[in-house]
């Protein structure tokens, strides 16, 4: 029987102009690309709030990548920049809760870069997965948060 | 009332003076110390005419005096012309070569006066103490910095103490009233450049150009008398239709619009700093600007090329690419420049026998017509080096090379370099964006582009839109252009304007966001997030708003909102967490 | 007609909660008069073994502060949960676990070792610790169990309502109290009483405009304007992310908001929202400067979840070595 290896599981937030569309260039060649990345698309790299990043290692993923357009391409002129300021801080976050800030990456992927996508999944994949996996230790969700999220609902 | 003129009779209101009523009747009388806006002060006499009083016929000073009904009056009798000729035979006794009083002279027939004074002044700007000077300035301007000092002989015109007057305001009053060039109004000399290219006012009241839209006078407040001192407002007396108003002031007009179109234009490129050329600092050294000035026929010459000492130049030199293509000013072309220094190229030939000589780096002619009219001015005999000019100098030291100017540049395709003497030097200066750039990009939240101009939503298929819906973009401001390509982007811009505004009703994505008010509490940290000012500050309500058709969607203030009160829809909180859990279910 | 129940508890808090019941002064006579008052440890003379003496849910209301630390609190929790017909979590430290919980950010062991072991005042050459269990001469004693981590109230047992503060202020008590007094229509189970629906911002009253900050200052480092927004000036101020009801009294005092009052409603965990707000609105686009601005917020952790670390979803410090 062979050992089973960790397989590091690791949530992916793409831009729907840039890195969404530069994955899909990188299926669309053929290059491959590591499996554990499962990808959640956003309009704006700017539309990834902190709390989806936590709330993704919450419910089990060992690491968080997020792709936006290259600095100054941004489609919507500074999405990018604002993604950068508050994953800059989340690290300090992260890293002052014990969980190291290489867990969380934020990199560049322009719609044309399909090979560059692969390589920045892969890369992320193995330093992920010498990280080991994250355990992060879950409560009960809090009845707030639920309250919260139930407010949320409703107002919608 | 009705009064009569040397036989002619004419109908006059209350209040006129003979001197005005001979005026409507095209009678001339002579006059030294009257001016039609300031009060007569009746000391020349020369103006005198006789009428019926009741001590008989007498003289009276025609400026002074008033019509009654009935008047007649006789102004070139035999009387009246001896008095005239006494008084001029005494005022040449001092000033003998006063040009107005030796024009009087020879039209009342006197040849030689018969006596001279001790104080005989042989000037022909002297001053013959008529005191319009005086009374101007007291009067009209309201300054009183002049006035008559001594008495007798020994009358003459000074300020108190003849000390440097604080009162004066350098109005030119003075010199504008007086008849015999006596006061001299001397403006600063710009070196380099004539005065009048500066498009500055010769009085306070000017109309820009003759070429002005729309063409009416504007008041400069700097040197207007009336914003110095109070008085004056001669322009308001003698405007019939009352159209003067020195209390106008700017109004500000609050108007609510849909779309704006930002035409600022552009900034001409200051010179000056590039010493190595000699703007400002030395004579006949123009900028594209100041040459386009003076070939207009409205302008300063009349349409002449002239140096500043009114003489003609016999060679030009024209520099292409002055703080354009240049790593220290500014990287880009401004297009214009080329086709602009070949048609003065052409009205230089055209006007004078001058020499012509374009110094360029490439010659950009690219548009319809263009290179024919390059071929066209090169056959007209305009030389063209290829190299930009090192610097202008002065020419040598002798008397026959002053004023001449010398152009040294390489001339690359010979590979060598070279010494051009010119008159005059005209610098084809860059457009750059206009001063207040950035804060009208702030203001409408407008980015600009690394060279400084506003930048278009796409520079190929898209040159007139920008990135924020609404506003649009055209001319100079964009970039540097000329007028076929300014007036079709206007065109174009103004063409997309109207189709929004005639389809009535504008399409909003359902990808937007949306504050929810119940939730929100104004700390406005969204607002200078949105790259489209599609957030608005409610004040009243102290909540932020989005503007739904500006909005694109982008959902950076639904990530940043610390209260969550934007909702992002089509990517909701909600439905993102929806997706982790699923995607992480595995 | 028998006077109904309210009984107040204590846990893992520092009794300001209960000063506040007695901050709305006059009232409380009030209160007293219309409320038998059947469990109140630091006010009365009850004992654990006449609340589990009474029937089960005839306690009317309890209002229960404190975050839960340690098993007495827990076993209080329950207790109480029972014997109640409406329990509130009171204040912020029940709510969602307020300064206490700050104790997450270590574990159990290096809460022990600074406390019975290492600070300077410490004499125990023996090194002896507080066990559950231990003989002594006259029996065992039993002692409450320290758990490695804080939890909220409603982390423990199911709550009826929140009511947000450190501590709830005085008026939003009396209001609370005064509408059950009346016999008012409470809202449906899980609600929050004694607060409002906005921010701090709502009731802060200072001119706000644009952020764009280029820098943070410590709140000592600057004398701050009274009438501009603390966060333009680029103090660290919680207002933004934290729920209105308490009149930011503290803005009004010329010192930012610490977030006492819990999350927005609409918001399910507080420090991190801040951390997107706060990093948003920094002017700056490149990586080194971005860095070198965030230097100036001290513990952002600490700062942002001073409030409501057990209730966020980190919840507390992973045992990851970093």
């Amino acid at each position: 029987m062979e050992q089973t290896r960790f397989e590091p599981r690791i949530v992916g937030f793409l831009c729907n102009w840039c890195s969404y569309t530069g994955a899909d260039l990188a299926g669309t060649s053929r290059i491959k690309s590591p499996p554990n990345i499962r990808s959640i698309r956003v309009m704006c790299s700017g539309r990834v709030d902190p709390s989806f990043v936590l709330r993704a290692l919450q419910l089990g993923a060992d690491g968080v990548l997020i792709m936006g357009c290259h600095p100054g391409d941004c489609h919507y002129q500074e999405g990018n920049f604002k993604a950068l300021r508050r994953m800059l801080l989340l690290k300090r976050i992260l890293q002052q809760f014990g969980v190291s800030e290489r867990r969380l990456r934020l990199d560049w992927v322009s719609a044309a870069e399909g090979d560059k996508f692969a390589q920045v999944c892969t890369e992320f994949t193995e330093e992920v997965r010498a990280l080991g996996p994250l355990h992060l230790e879950t409560s009960l969700l809090p009845q707030a948060q639920e309250a919260g999220l139930e407010a949320q609902e409703a107002a919608l | 009332m009705k009064l009569t003129i040397d036989g002619k009779t004419t109908e006059v209101e209350r209040g006129t003076t003979v001197l005005q009523a001979a005026r409507f009747l095209d009678i001339k009388i002579p006059t030294l110390c009257y001016h039609p806006l300031i009060k007569p002060f009746a000391a020349c006499r020369l103006c005198v005419v006789e009428t019926k009083t009741k001590w008989g016929d007498e003289l009276v000073p025609s400026c002074h005096v008033t019509c009654r009904e009935g008047m007649v009056v006789n102004t070139n009798n035999k009387h009246v012309r001896d008095a005239r000729r006494l008084i001029l035979e005494m005022m040449l006794a001092r000033w003998p070569n006063v040009p107005i009083l030796r024009k009087y002279a020879e039209e009342l027939g006197l040849k030689q006066p018969r006596f001279t004074s001790v104080l005989r002044d042989e000037r022909e700007d002297a001053c013959v103490l008529c005191g319009l000077c005086v009374r101007a300035c007291d009067e009209v301007v309201g300054a009183s910095a002049i006035s008559m000092a001594e008495r007798g002989i020994q009358r003459h015109v000074a300020t108190p103490f003849n000390l440097e007057s604080e009162a004066c305001i350098a109005c030119g009053a003075c010199a504008l009233v007086c008849p015999t060039a006596h006061i001299k109004f001397e403006a600063e000399d710009y070196r380099g450049r004539p005065p009048d290219f500066l498009l500055g006012p010769n009085t306070a009241i000017f109309v820009p150009t003759l070429q002005a839209v729309p063409r009416v006078p504007v008041i400069d407040k700097e040197t207007c008398i009336h914003f110095a001192t109070e008085g004056c407002q001669k322009c308001v007396e003698v405007c019939e239709p009352e159209a003067i108003n020195h209390r106008m002031v700017d109004e500000e007009i609050e108007l609510n619009v849909g779309q704006v179109l930002i035409a600022t234009g552009y900034d001409a490129f200051d010179p000056a700093p590039m010493a190595q050329y000699g703007y400002g600092r030395l004579d006949n050294i123009y900028a594209g600007l100041d040459v386009e000035r003076m070939l207009n026929a409205t302008g300063p010459t009349g349409g002449k090329v002239l140096l500043k000492n009114g003489q003609r130049p016999r060679a030009v030199g024209i520099l292409h690419c002055i703080g354009s293509r240049d790593e220290n000013h500014h990287r880009y072309c401004s297009r214009v420049c080329c086709m602009y220094a070949l048609k003065f190229s052409h009205l230089i030939k055209e006007r004078t026998e001058a020499e012509v000589y374009n110094f360029y780096i490439d010659m950009r002619a690219f548009g319809k017509g263009y290179e024919e009219f390059y071929s066209r001015v090169l056959h007209e005999g305009a030389n063209v080096i290829r190299g930009k000019v090192a610097e202008v100098v002065q020419a040598g030291w002798s008397k026959r090379e002053e004023g001449t100017l010398l152009i040294r540049c390489e001339d690359t395709l010979i590979g060598r370099f070279r010494e051009i003497p010119v008159d005059m030097v005209v610098l084809c200066n860059a457009i750059e964006p206009r001063r207040d750039a950035e804060q009208i990009g702030r203001l409408f939240g407008l980015s600009r582009s690394p060279d400084g101009f506003f930048l278009e939503r796409h520079p190929k298929l898209d040159p007139v839109a920008t990135m924020t819906d609404g506003l649009f973009v055209a001319g100079c401001a964009q970039g540097p252009k000329d007028i076929p390509d300014s007036v079709a982007q206007g065109a174009a811009a103004a063409a997309r304007m109207l189709a929004t505004i005639s389809k009535g009703v504008v399409e909003i994505d359902p990808v937007r966001a949306e504050v929810d008010e119940q939730y929100c509490s104004g700390c406005r940290i969204c607002n200078a997030l949105c790259p489209y000012k599609a957030i608005d500050f409610v004040q009243e309500k102290s909540v932020s708003r989005v503007n739904s058709p500006l909005c694109k969607g982008c959902g950076t203030c639904v990530a940043a909102c610390p209260a969550g009160a934007i909702t992002g829809y089509g990517f909701t909180d909600r439905q993102i967490y929806a997706e982790l859990e699923g995607v992480l279910t595995v | 007609m028998s006077k109904p129940k309210l009984a107040l508890y204590w846990a893992a808090s520092c009794g300001g909660c209960e000063i506040a019941v007695l901050d709305v002064e006059e009232k409380i006579l009030d209160v007293a008069g219309f409320f038998d008052i059947v469990f109140w440890p630091c006010a009365m003379d009850f004992k654990y073994k006449d609340v589990e003496a009474m029937a089960d849910g005839s306690i009317d209301l309890c209002l229960f502060n404190g975050a839960i630390r340690n098993s007495e609190n827990e076993a209080l929790a329950h207790l109480l949960r029972k014997k109640s017909k409406v329990l509130a979590a009171f204040g912020s430290c029940a709510m969602d676990g307020c300064i206490p919980g700050l104790a997450n950010l270590s574990t159990r062991e290096e809460i022990f070792q600074t406390v019975y072991h290492q600070t300077p005042s410490t004499l125990n050459p023996e090194a002896i610790r507080p066990l559950p269990r231990v003989a002594v001469p006259e029996g065992e004693l039993d002692i409450p169990t320290f758990y490695e981590s804080v939890r909220t109230l409603g982390q423990v047992i199911p709550v009826d309502y929140f009511i947000p503060g450190c501590p709830p202020q005085p008026p939003q008590i009396l209001a609370v109290l005064s509408a059950i007094m009346q016999g008012a229509q409470l809202p449906p189970a899980g609600s929050v009483l004694g607060a409002g629906e906005k921010t701090c911002c709502e009731e802060c009253g200072r001119t706000r405009n644009e952020k764009r900050l280029k820098r943070f200052y410590r709140p000592w480092e600057i004398e701050p304007k009274v009438d501009e927004c603390l966060l333009d000036q680029g103090i660290v101020c919680m207002g933004p992310a934290t729920r209105s009801g308490c009149g930011a009294l503290c803005v009004k005092a010329n010192m930012p908001c610490r977030g006492c009052y819990g999350a927005a409603p609409n918001v399910a965990d507080q420090g991190v929202k801040m951390v997107s707000a706060i990093a948003s609105v920094i002017d700056a686009q490149d990586p080194a400067e971005i860095n070198s601005i965030l230097d100036q917020i001290a513990d952002p952790a600490g700062t942002f979840y001073r409030f409501s670390l057990p209730s966020s979803i980190l919840y507390r410090k992973q045992a990851e070595v970093v």
